[in-house]
């Protein structure tokens, strides 16, 4: 682990202290987002005298769905002004260079249309994982080996190291498992691992708190963002309704938003009606509008029917799921069944499980015990110790 | 070593125009519109300044009309001569390579109920980015009230037919409003030549300071103001002079005349160099825009299957200041609406850089240029990224 107290406020100038850099060291690229984790990522490179280039994503004009923005502008959002503002007042402190590059297209494409249609479909998507894999990882890295950084490093808790025996790279957990976004990063390649950095994967988030107020990184004392970075105010049926009539006025193919149908339970019987599949997802409770004298749950969504299907907790409980698009880390696809924790949502409690592979991308996640709210769309993750095996998306 | 070429976007402030600029900022603080003798002193300096820009081109100094820079010049023409013109059915013409400065302004008549015929550019090859006078003539109706063209495009360079649109648009008794922002202190530029009723220039694009221009409005053309609040500028555009930025308006006007000849030769000189030297280094490398009829300072390449904006940015950590379209439109995902005009596909216009010298521009930043450019063009086709694939959804499913 990385000790604090190697961090000092240099008395140096930046612009003595890259006039010092070997010109052979290689250049990084930060992806900075305006928050504190990757403020202070670039920091910390920037001590150690890394060449860095830092390279801010503008993803999505927030002007673009006006009536979401309710009450003035949505704050601390990965791609709102303040945020690029930000990002570029750290550069300035720390003296890089430093570009705002546009991928709204890519992100629209990648990311933000697959979130709408996922939900449409009657899934729940995991957008953030999309953008790694998708954006980050593949678009933003492309153009930061294009401008001569053939790494890039970012705010990410979790850790990347290289396994000399078997010459390939594992991803592991973060130590400080409060932070832990391994999770959303279980689609990686080996190629793009191979180019990345998480330089706070060795830290805890006091640590980064106090690293930052002693790099006197102006974002310090900033709070964390937390929602999903293009959905203001955390309502994404809003923004689903917005973006698929925004959609519809442009004459653009979309899938139409869902219609009301019906609430059946578990052996069929109506229970009431439903205003659209994409207001629902998998372990729901509230919002159903109706009363029984005893907790209900979403149990599924049925989108053939346009049927939405209600149950008691018990209900909700599987032991067996299916996985898509399944991404094998430190090793290729296993030919035989093997033991693992799984995770199926970012804060579920990883449960031990058979992973059964199906063909070279697909597998069958059998359970010890029932696991709550299996939800299609979500990301199945693999676990062994602090390494992450792989994963993939539940069918 | 630092390489700066882009001096469409803005030029360094020449350092006799800061030595001009100084006493304005310092001793000769007055109110160019009081009485007194502070004063009387910052009206003779606005005075002085007035007559240096009216004789860059050829105008009376009654004519000059003092604004913020380029964009309110071009903003006060359209809407002013609009607002000025008699009737109720109007009808504008401009083309579709002017600044947004222009192209916008004509958006907001159309909302407003005005009608605006776009007129487009040649796209053939070699003469593309040129402008058809017939094309304005056939444009013409009986409401039309205006015509607008710039005479040089900011991205490309091209040099519009004026004199004969000016014709045309005498004739027919409209009036004609030409936007010289990037062509005053390039290439001669003489109202009375062009035939123009109004024009546009900024200093800051010839050595002169930002946040001031100047709309030359001909003698008995009516004009309504934009603003309201004041008598300066003879009422047509109120608000207390910016006396340091004229007086250096003016220092920069008068050193453009004196240097124009002398300039011109010598950056044509560069320019060709820089761009026969990247034609013959990259492979397929391409000029876009009318070669023969051009300002001599602006070359705009297209660097096929290499990306204008990270070319951008590898280039600037290379210390080589360039760029891909006008300034005013970068971190838009929309390629540049000049090139697309003159006949570039998307992918070509996002491939393209504009390199612009000027003045202060040396044989050895040349140079670097040409030493840098082929590299960072090679490392970035190399290094394309994959082809977004098609939504992605039909392969993916789930996901």
């Amino acid at each position: 682990m990385i000790s604090t107290s190697q961090f000092e406020i240099s008395s140096d100038s930046p612009a003595e202290i890259s006039a010092s850099l070997s010109p052979s060291a290689e250049t990084v690229a930060v992806a900075m987002s305006g928050g504190v984790d990757s403020s202070t990522v670039a920091a910390i490179l920037r001590e150690r005298g890394q060449p860095i280039v830092g390279l801010t994503m503008q993803l999505w004009n927030q002007r673009r769905l006006p009536q979401l923005q309710g009450e003035g502008p949505a704050p601390h959002r990965c791609c709102s002004l303040d945020d690029v503002h930000d990002a570029r007042r750290v550069a300035e402190h720390l003296n890089i260079p430093f570009y705002v590059i546009n991928f709204e297209r890519e992100f629209e494409n990648t990311v933000v249309r697959p979130f709408v249609e996922e939900y449409l479909a009657g899934r729940t998507p995991v957008p953030c994982t999309r953008c790694n894999n998708d954006v980050k990882f593949e678009h933003l890295h492309a153009t930061a080996r294009q401008i001569g950084a053939e790494r890039i490093a970012t705010g990410h808790y979790a850790r990347v190291r290289h396994n000399a025996e078997t010459g390939r790279y594992e991803l592991l957990r973060a130590v400080d498992e409060s932070k832990d976004q391994s999770y959303f990063l279980f689609g990686l390649t080996q190629e793009q691992l191979a180019r990345a950095e998480f330089p706070l994967g060795e830290l805890t988030k006091q640590e980064v708190r106090e690293i930052a107020r002693r790099l006197a990184v102006p974002v310090a004392e900033k709070p964390e963002s937390q929602e999903i970075c293009f959905v203001p105010s955390g309502s994404y049926v809003q923004f689903i309704e917005s973006y698929v009539q925004e959609q519809e006025r442009a004459g653009g193919e979309t899938t139409k938003l869902g219609e009301s149908g019906e609430i059946v339970s578990t052996s069929g019987e109506v229970m009431g009606h439903h205003n659209g599949l994409h207001n629902y997802t998998v372990g729901q409770r509230r919002g159903l509008g109706f009363a029984v004298g005893r907790p209900i749950f979403v149990v599924a969504l049925d989108r053939a029917t346009n049927r939405l299907i209600v149950g008691e907790d018990g209900d909700l409980r599987r032991s067996i799921c299916e996985v898509r698009d399944v991404n094998w880390i430190p090793f290729a696809t296993p030919d035989a069944p093997l033991r693992a924790k799984v995770r199926i949502r970012n804060r579920h409690e990883p449960a031990e499980a058979e992973i059964l592979p199906l063909s070279e991308n697909t597998a069958r996640v059998s359970f010890v015990e029932p696991q709550r709210a299996i939800t299609a769309g979500q990301a199945a993750v693999f676990y062994r110790g602090e390494m992450v095996l792989g994963g993939g998306w539940i069918a | 070593m630092r390489v700066y070429l882009d001096y469409n976007a803005t030029t360094p402030v020449d350092s006799a125009v800061l030595e001009a600029m100084l006493p304005y900022l310092r001793d000769n603080f007055g109110n160019a519109g009081s009485v007194h003798t502070p004063g009387q002193r910052a009206r003779a300096g606005v005075d002085a300044a007035r007559e240096s820009v009216a004789a860059l081109i050829g105008a009376k100094p009654s004519e000059i009309v003092f604004t913020s820079g380029g964009t309110e010049a071009d903003n006060l023409a359209v809407f002013g001569v609009v607002a000025a013109s008699p009737g109720t059915r109007k009808h504008v013409i401009t083309t579709s390579i002017e600044h947004h400065a222009v192209l916008h302004s004509c958006e907001e008549l159309v909302r407003r109920g005005i009608e605006v015929t776009v007129v487009p550019v040649s796209q053939k090859r070699g003469a593309d980015g040129v402008v058809d006078p017939g094309e304005i003539r056939r444009a013409l109706r009986p409401e039309t009230v205006l015509i607008s063209v710039m005479h040089a495009n900011n991205e490309l360079g091209t040099i519009q037919p004026i004199e004969e649109i000016a014709r045309i648009a005498s004739e027919a008794g409209v009036r004609f409003h030409c936007d010289a922002v990037q062509s005053a202190g390039k290439i001669p530029v003489d109202v009375t030549a062009l035939g123009a009723d109004l024009l546009s220039i900024s200093a800051h694009k010839f050595c002169g300071p930002k946040g001031v221009g100047a709309l030359y409005v001909r003698s008995g053309t009516a004009l309504a103001p934009r603003f309201y609040g004041g008598h300066a500028e003879r009422d047509r555009r109120p608000g207390t002079e910016n006396v340091p930025g004229i007086v250096g308006f003016g220092k920069a006007a008068e050193l453009a005349r004196k240097l124009l000849v002398e300039d011109s030769a010598r950056i044509r000189g560069l320019r060709d160099r820089l761009e026969s030297a990247l034609l013959e280094r990259i492979p397929g490398a391409q000029v876009n825009g009318d070669r023969t009829r051009r300002v001599p300072n602006t070359t705009n390449m297209t660097f096929a299957n290499a990306g204008g904006e990270a070319l951008l940015i590898a280039l600037d950590l290379q210390g080589i200041a360039v760029s891909t379209g006008a300034a005013c439109s970068s971190g838009s995902t929309e390629p540049s609406h000049v090139l697309l005009a003159a006949g570039l596909t998307h992918d070509e216009a996002r491939s393209s850089l504009r390199f612009s010298l000027g003045r202060a521009t040396t044989r050895e930043e040349v140079e670097r240029a040409i030493e840098v450019v082929p590299g960072v063009v090679e490392r970035i086709r190399s290094l394309s990224p994959r082809a977004p694939v098609a939504a992605q959804s039909a392969a993916v499913p789930t996901r």
